[in-house]
């Protein structure tokens, strides 16, 4: 398991500073919704994995608020930039 | 064992989107790759933790995330594919076929 700990952690990190590279530079708002949409799904997968390796269930609720977070920023902040560019 | 290599399998896929949104041209490209992990990432990494807890009410929970995730991904996605579109962030150049090309243009209220 411990091998599968490093993988998923290098994996899970260079994945996230591109997300982040993405947010810094991204010319346009739409660029930083859909980054930080996949900067959200990255942080659930760290979670989830950290529950599975640990074996506890305690951060499992957490998964579900994130879940429900990314969707209502996304189209909150989406109908804000079309308001914005009309 | 299966769960980490569920997990492994979710991580490059998480990462396969950090390179495509880092490097693809426009709002609608990086969105596809984006897509990604927020679907099959997701439901792999779910798999892989409900395989090492087993137990009721946890998977219970791993299916709700991973059910609103699916009902939810897809609106969020269509909204700023609309939004790129009508604000013209998209680069035409790039579309193989443009359905909306000859639509009427419409207000971009939404």
């Amino acid at each position: 398991m411990t091998v599968v700990v490093v993988i998923v952690t290098a994996l899970l990190s260079a994945a996230a500073l591109l997300a982040l590279f993405r947010i810094v530079r991204g010319p346009s708002l739409l660029d930083r919704v859909v980054a930080t949409d996949l900067l959200l799904a990255i942080i659930v997968g760290a979670v989830g994995t950290e529950a599975a390796v640990n074996r506890h269930a305690t951060t499992l609720p957490i998964l579900v608020v994130l879940a429900i977070l990314g969707f209502a920023t996304s189209v909150v902040v989406v109908r804000f930039a079309a308001r914005e560019d009309s | 064992m299966l769960s980490g290599a569920f997990m492994v399998a979710g991580a490059l896929l998480s990462l396969a989107a950090g390179i495509g949104v880092v490097r693809f041209p426009d709002v609608l490209s990086r969105m596809h790759a984006a897509t990604k992990p927020q679907i099959l990432g997701l439901l792999l990494i779910l798999i892989g933790v409900g395989l090492r807890l087993r137990t009721g009410a946890e998977v219970a929970t791993l299916v709700l995330v991973g059910v609103f995730q699916l009902a939810t991904a897809p609106v969020a996605a269509q909204m700023v594919g609309r939004a790129a579109y009508r604000s013209g962030r998209h680069r035409p150049d790039l579309l193989v076929v443009d359905e909306l090309a000859d639509a009427a243009p419409t207000t971009p209220d939404s």
